[in-house]
């Protein structure tokens, strides 16, 4: 019996046992979609409506008309006013505001008599960079009023015309459409797979397996091939429901991409097959995988946090995770539109991690069977 | 008592379209040693699940220990006592930790408890030391173990699921010989098996196939019934399907 | 009946420290996590590669130069006339921002008291080019005060020396004050955030497990033959994993405080009154979970799936207040984003119960109501 037709059979009875389990099916399917949404929709940065609170000890022209600034900032929603500085803590502690602005006594006798006065700006900044960015809309929205008072006569004044690359929305889908792409990967071909060779341990089958005729690469090939098809199938579809529900951009060159996929998926196959082999129970590879794959490429892939934000231990450790490397790929072909040029070097990282995985998967999946 | 200990009028479950127990009706004399024989997937366990108040009937009536399965099920509970193949005691737990826990569960008080378990072991002959994990005895031990433990509440009723699968002979012979001092004692012992030479020991057995009762009787009477030596034959002749079969009163 | 219970809790906690797989994942693994996790969780924005376009070269636009440096916050990865090379370094990812300085930047200044300079920023990911934004803005603002507060004649002195020199005209000073972070850093913003996810995920992930475990081993049904009511088999499953939540709660907190230096401005009693009736809901949680899954493995999944969803919406990332407003008021139902915010209140700013009964009442309510939705439905399915 020729190898070909053993091991057609034999991925077939696969494909077949994928599409059986059907919860697990529908969970690998629909997840990665339910992901996308959940980011896209609910994992924003940007505060559309900032509460400011005015206090303002006399009720004149200046502070009125810093408050109708807020009011019509479209960016800002005023509270009503605030008799005392003291009471803006009250307010924040409870997190009912966000930035309190603190006018001076007598601020438009003091502007007419060329006194020098101080506005105080005070915010909420337990999150120190949603903190800094409300605190800089509510520091614009000052100067324009301190233009309109007169009271920067003779001030020289830089503007900035700003230009925001790469992300012109400054969408946080953007963001995290490539992470997620990666953390789909990783679970279908790593967990997956560590889950299912282990399970045929468990149970026994594999070794009925092995006296068949299969050589022990044709039965990982056989046994891996439907997950491979599964991943990129979720692939395809992630990005097509992120192009068409997020108008998430897609610059770069799509068979680039999806050869990176592949490169990536078939990276946590071959860890998910040096699991299966070295752990002895599923529910130990199962553990194994997610303390192994899943943890690390959420924590440690710049999914979330930036790698430039780590301490500097940590960015070094960054290096050995795969995720990290291919989210580089993805944001520079979906959002910056970079080829090959660029990111030479990162794919050459994930051709060396793919070769070493695979040479220990087999190595250590033959020492077991032998 | 005159009241029989199980009475199963018309039992009957059903999954979706499929019948696993179809319209089952007998009755357990108490003190009867009661065998519940069947090939796999004939309805054994499924019976046996609703005569525990585990699974609900779809249509039928049973009543266990005196109580309606369906309606008073508590009571039916205080009252019985179970043990399966799969599992009884707890592997990781020690024997008197399982003693002390099942005994707690019945309501029995802490002398009460170490009363009886004195008594139980010393029955038993119980060398292991009750300090030992459930799971470092031997499956002999386990299985004669985990039989007292379901009697340590002196219930009615004891339902035994394939209490003797995968230990040796010598220790079936020693099994059967507990069954024998419970049943004396009162105690009415519904047991299903795989093995026929222990439905030979039974006072009556039932034999269940395809989720009915095809036979139903002593095995003396059901040997005669099939004109065959041995209760195997009989079974055989059930499997295959034959003309004479159908429910039997006692 | 409190005497089953009592036996009951002896075996669950007996079962529950002989298991030595189960005493790690409740114990070590969450600490290991929050170490770690307490170490990469930040958003900070630390120097940030900026590419210089000078068109102008004149000691004013210099002098801008040297304030960019001097803040610390940007590091100059290049110098040029033309806009090409940047434009490269920002797409090869060797600059993050590039300042483009006009060519008559100088003579604008001192003729009108007006330029513009440009800031192109790679905004893949928009919160930090938000921030960088907010640097860029605060450096060029200052510049503009201390080049407008000095006469012309002693202003190439000030823009040599940076100092404030003479007003020239009435101006209002601005001055800021960040509340609750006075170092402006990410970990006493995260940690607490984190150690609610750990506590939730070992909280309703234990619990699944723990009631499957029986299932697939068959223990259930020797249970359920014995005249153990379900609401006391219930009890006796809950409220061990509930008292662990608490000592994990507790062993998080010290790790917190004693290693990163999370302060602990309010009360402790607010903050585990609200550890209390959120363990309720993460273990009502745990045990509808329970109900769904026949295998551990089923359990792991299903419980990874919501709790992906709680986290995602649940402020520990992201703000909830930057969600669309539906969302947040679907939001309101998730226990995780009260409690966080409880614990953020209590800790950073030293709320107290009259501060943040809101989110109390909001816990204790969506606590009983899973829980006693949870019990409902394992009870259906046991009979």
């Amino acid at each position: 019996m020729s190898a070909r037709p053993a091991l057609l059979a034999f991925m077939r009875k696969e494909v077949r046992h994928l599409l059986r389990d059907r919860q697990t099916l529908a969970i690998l399917l629909l997840l990665p979609i339910a992901q996308l949404l959940l980011f896209g929709f609910a994992v924003r940065t940007d505060i559309h409506a900032v509460r400011v609170a005015v206090v303002a000890p006399a009720s004149d022209a200046a502070s009125a008309a810093l408050r109708t600034r807020f009011a019509n900032s479209g960016r800002f929603q005023l509270l009503p006013a605030v008799p005392h500085a003291d009471s803006l803590e009250s307010l924040l502690r409870r997190g009912q505001l966000d930035v309190g602005v603190v006018l001076p006594p007598r601020l438009a006798d003091r502007l007419t008599a060329g006194e020098a006065t101080r506005v105080l700006v005070v915010s909420d900044a337990i999150d120190p960079n949603t903190g800094t960015t409300m605190q800089t809309y509510a520091i614009a929205i000052l100067r324009d009023w301190q233009d309109a008072l007169g009271a920067a006569r003779g001030a020289v004044r830089i503007e900035t015309r700003l230009r925001m690359r790469f992300n012109p929305t400054l969408e946080s889908v953007n963001l995290f459409v490539p992470g997620l792409i990666a953390l789909i990967l990783t679970m279908v071909t790593s967990l997956m797979t560590a889950i299912s060779l282990s399970r045929e341990k468990e149970r026994g089958t594999f070794e009925v397996l092995l006296v068949s005729p299969l050589h022990p690469w044709q039965i990982i090939v056989g046994k891996v091939l439907p997950y491979l098809a599964l991943a990129m199938a979720n692939v395809v579809s992630v990005l097509l429901a992120a192009w068409l529900v997020f108008h998430v951009p897609f610059q770069g060159s799509v068979s680039l991409l999806l050869s990176a996929s592949m490169l990536f998926a078939l990276v946590g196959l071959a860890f998910g097959v040096l699991i299966a082999a070295i752990t002895n129970s599923q529910l130990a590879a199962m553990l194994a995988a997610l303390g192994g794959t899943m943890l690390p490429n959420t924590m440690l892939s710049g999914l979330i946090f930036p790698v430039t934000s780590m301490p500097l231990p940590l960015q070094l450790l960054t290096n050995i995770v795969p995720a990290r490397w291919f989210i580089e790929i993805v944001r520079g072909i979906m959002l910056k539109g970079v080829g090959l040029s660029v990111l030479w070097p990162q794919l050459l990282i994930l051709s060396v991690m793919l070769a070493v995985l695979l040479t220990l998967a087999i190595r250590r999946t033959n020492v077991r069977l032998a | 008592m005159n009241t029989p200990a199980i009475v199963a009028r018309n039992l009957t479950r059903r999954f979706g379209t499929f019948t696993a127990v179809d319209h089952i009706s007998f009755e357990v004399q108490s003190g009867e040693v009661f065998g519940f024989l069947g090939a796999n997937g004939a309805g054994k366990t499924t019976a046996i699940r609703m005569l525990t108040g585990l699974l609900a009937p779809s249509e039928g009536e049973a009543t266990v220990a005196g109580y309606d399965i369906r309606t008073a099920a508590d009571r039916v509970r205080e009252r019985i006592g179970y043990m399966s193949q799969r599992f009884s005691l707890y592997d990781d737990l020690t024997v008197r930790e399982n003693i002390r826990l099942y005994g707690g569960i019945y309501g029995l008080q802490d002398d009460e408890i170490a009363r009886r378990s004195e008594v139980m072991l010393g029955e038993l002959e119980f060398t292991p030391p009750v300090t030992a994990m459930v799971r470092a005895l031997p499956l002999g031990w386990k299985q004669k173990l985990a039989f007292s433990v379901a009697l340590l509440h002196q219930p009615a009723v004891v339902f035994l699921d394939e209490p003797t699968g995968g230990v040796d002979p010598i220790t079936r012979r020693q099994f059967w010989e507990l069954i024998y001092r419970a049943a004396a004692k009162g105690t009415t012992v519904f047991v299903t098996t795989h093995y026929l030479d222990e439905a030979e020991y039974c006072d009556r057995l039932s034999i269940m196939v395809d989720g009915k009762v095809a036979a139903l009787g002593t095995p003396a009477a059901l040997k005669a019934e099939f004109s065959v030596a041995s209760l195997d034959d009989v079974f055989v002749t059930l499997a295959r399907g034959t003309a004479s079969s159908g429910e039997r009163s006692p | 009946m409190l005497r089953v219970l009592r036996v009951l809790l002896h075996k669950e906690f007996l079962q529950i420290s002989r298991d030595k797989v189960i005493m790690r994942m409740l114990f070590v693994v969450p600490m290991i996590q929050l170490i770690v996790l307490g170490n990469t969780a930040t958003f900070e924005v630390k120097t940030s590669a900026l590419w210089v376009v000078d068109q102008d070269r004149s000691t004013v636009s210099r002098g801008l130069l040297d304030r960019f440096t001097a803040s610390g916050r940007f590091d100059i990865a290049g110098y040029t006339a033309t806009m090409r090379p940047g434009d490269d370094a920002l797409l090869n990812g060797s600059a993050n921002a590039i300042l483009v300085i006009p060519p008559a930047f100088a003579r604008d200044l001192e003729r009108d008291h007006r330029s513009t300079v440009q800031l192109v920023l790679n905004a893949e990911n928009g919160s930090q080019a938000g921030v960088l934004q907010a640097y860029a803005a605060e450096i060029i603002a200052r510049y503009s005060t201390v080049l407008g507060s000095v006469a012309p004649q002693a202003r190439a002195a000030a823009i040599a020396g940076g100092s404030a020199g003479m007003r020239a005209a009435p101006v209002i000073e601005i001055a800021t004050r960040g509340r609750y972070n006075p170092s402006l850093e990410y970990k006493r913003f995260m940690i607490p955030g984190i150690l609610v996810q750990l506590i939730t995920i070992v909280g309703t992930l234990m619990t699944a497990l723990n009631i499957v475990r029986e299932k697939e081993a068959g223990t259930l049904d020797q249970l359920n033959v014995t005249p153990i009511r379900p609401s006391v088999f219930l009890a006796a499953k809950l409220i061990p994993l509930w008292v662990i939540g608490l000592i994990e709660f507790t062993m998080g907190l010290l790790v917190a405080v004693l290693v990163f230096d999370v302060p602990v401005v309010g009360s402790l009693a607010v903050v585990y009154a609200g550890a209390a009736l959120f363990l309720v809901a993460a273990l009502g949680v745990g045990l509808w979970v329970s109900t769904v899954s026949d295998t551990q493995q089923q359990a792991l999944f299903v419980t990874f799936s919501i709790l992906m969803v709680y986290v995602l919406m649940s402020g520990l990332f992201t703000p909830v207040r930057a969600m669309p407003s539906w969302v947040q008021t679907v939001a309101q139902i998730n226990p995780m984003m009260h409690f966080i915010a409880l614990v953020r209140a209590v800790l950073l700013k030293g709320a107290g119960f009259a501060d943040v009964w809101r989110q109390l009442v909001a816990l204790a309510v969506i606590g009983i109501t899973i829980l006693s939705l949870s019990v409902g439905v394992y009870r259906k399915r046991a009979s």
